[in-house]
């Protein structure tokens, strides 16, 4: 350990003056982010997954097009696109709007996968017991349907926290950019880049091994 | 509008130039993540601990850091260590480094997907494992992995807007440009989306027909013999899984 700490000409006090800094931007902007986007991205993938199955035609295929181009193109230029649009709003609330957009194109695909695995017979039952459409959705399909879709979505809000550094294009002082700030000012890179991918790595590989038990757990039983 | 369209049309040799460098990182950080995906999901797979350990600790680690990460410490902290490398080399080594960790994920899950008969008739065919991989488990499991390896190749194409920052002048940095001329719904929106909409439709054209050709090979989906019979197309036997 000592002799890579040495190659890598790694410096203690620069770690012990830089890690507070990168612990409270990890707390207030990258999980705030995350937490905020991924309630978001839930609740709009809902929506969206919802309209593609019951709208009328045209309007499901129009809301797919526009998933399919929000999904298929750079969260980068999104944000950048966003943030220069919208002047009065700033970095961080444009990037919680568009991380939520964003990953809500992504979660809709996993509720439409989740839907279409409520088996025939429940919609069969619910007809069978006239049950209005709404209830229908309400009290049966969607209580199945997230049973399933919990463990993917935990997983998006992992790659979501992965990429929270992108906000850093919009001048998003996230822990990232919080490292290279910290480096211009000191001319010390290793300590802060290497910090934040470790903690990065802490706090999403327990994460995925947890999502990926929920998953054993959850799994349907078909 | 049409002061819009005359800065476009000046601009547009750039932003050509721009699109160019972003499918230049897209197709060889692509090649460079597929390389280690096969590489490490083989050795995550492979019957012997000396290789199926590294390769969790490798693919962990390069999924758990984050792109942006390890980009930036490849090009701050290298160089500190010596390592002096072209801004393009770092961004498709950090791109393939990133994406090849996911891919080696979907190389292992696909090979531990193609149906356990299949493994068991090469035993009984007594084949060597170099000549079971080659001939009958990689050609099943590829089929299975290219709608995956697509959905990452999408990622990575996303995941190279954010070059900029390391000093390459790809398509976002020129979008930039165009947008001090014109205005941002413009130079991002109309023509930066749009473009990249259109660089991701093509590489999910290209990726599908490659998946087709794959299952071809296999005996699988559409062929000419299937299309000129006059009995329904039925899911040949051949195929497993």
């Amino acid at each position: 350990m000592i002799s890579i700490t040495t190659a890598l000409d790694w410096n203690w006090d620069t770690t012990w003056d830089v890690l507070p800094t990168l612990l409270s931007t990890f707390l207030k902007v990258t999980l705030l982010v995350t937490v905020l986007s991924t309630l978001i991205a839930a609740l709009l993938g809902l929506v969206i997954a919802m309209t593609l199955r019951l709208a009328p035609k045209p309007i499901a295929v129009t809301v797919k097009w526009i998933a399919n181009f929000i999904r298929m193109t750079p969260i980068v230029v999104q944000l950048l696109f966003a943030y220069y649009a919208f002047l009065s709003l700033d970095g961080i609330t444009i990037g919680i709007l568009i991380f939520g957009i964003h990953y809500s194109t992504y979660m809709s695909e996993v509720y439409r996968a989740g839907i279409d695995a409520v088996p025939q017979g429940q919609w069969e039952a619910t007809t069978a017991l006239s049950m209005s459409t709404r209830r229908t959705w309400t009290a049966v399909i969607i209580p199945q349907a997230l049973r399933a879709t919990i463990p993917a979505l935990g997983n998006y809000a992992v790659s979501m926290f992965k990429d929270t550094p992108f906000l850093l294009v919009i001048g998003v002082v996230e822990m990232v950019n919080a490292g290279l700030i910290f480096g211009g000012n000191t001319y010390r890179y290793i300590e802060p880049l290497t910090l934040v991918g470790i903690i990065f790595l802490l706090a999403s590989y327990p994460t995925s091994l947890l999502i990926g038990r929920l998953e054993k757990r959850l799994a349907f039983n078909t | 509008m049409d002061e819009k369209l005359a800065a476009l049309v000046e601009a547009m040799p750039r932003l050509l130039d721009g699109i160019s460098v972003t499918v230049q990182l897209t197709v060889l950080g692509g090649l460079a993540a597929f390389a280690l995906s096969v590489a490490l999901g083989l050795a995550a797979t492979h019957p012997s601990k000396a290789a199926r350990i590294p390769a969790r600790i490798i693919i962990e680690f390069f999924r758990g850091t984050s792109l942006v990460v390890q980009l930036f410490w490849l090009f701050y902290v290298m160089p500190l260590l010596g390592v002096d490398m072209h801004p393009l080399v770092v961004g498709v080594l950090a791109l393939g480094l990133n994406y090849g960790a996911y891919g080696a994920e979907v190389v292992r899950g696909s090979i531990n997907s193609v149906a356990t008969g299949q493994w068991e008739a090469t035993t009984a065919l007594s084949m060597g494992s170099f000549q079971r991989m080659r001939r009958v488990i990689f050609p099943q499991a590829w089929a299975l992995m290219i709608p995956s390896l697509n959905n990452l190749l999408i990622h990575l194409m996303k995941g190279t807007a954010i070059v900029s920052f390391i000093t390459i002048a790809d398509f976002t940095y020129h979008l930039d440009q165009l947008k001090r001329v014109t205005d941002t719904v413009f130079s991002y929106g109309v023509i930066g989306l749009l473009s990249y909409f259109v660089i991701a439709l093509i590489l999910t054209f290209i990726m599908n027909a490659l998946e087709r050709r794959a299952k071809r090979r296999l005996g699988q989906g559409i062929t000419l013999k299937s299309v000129l019979s006059p009995a329904p197309a039925t899911a040949t036997p051949g195929g497993g899984a």
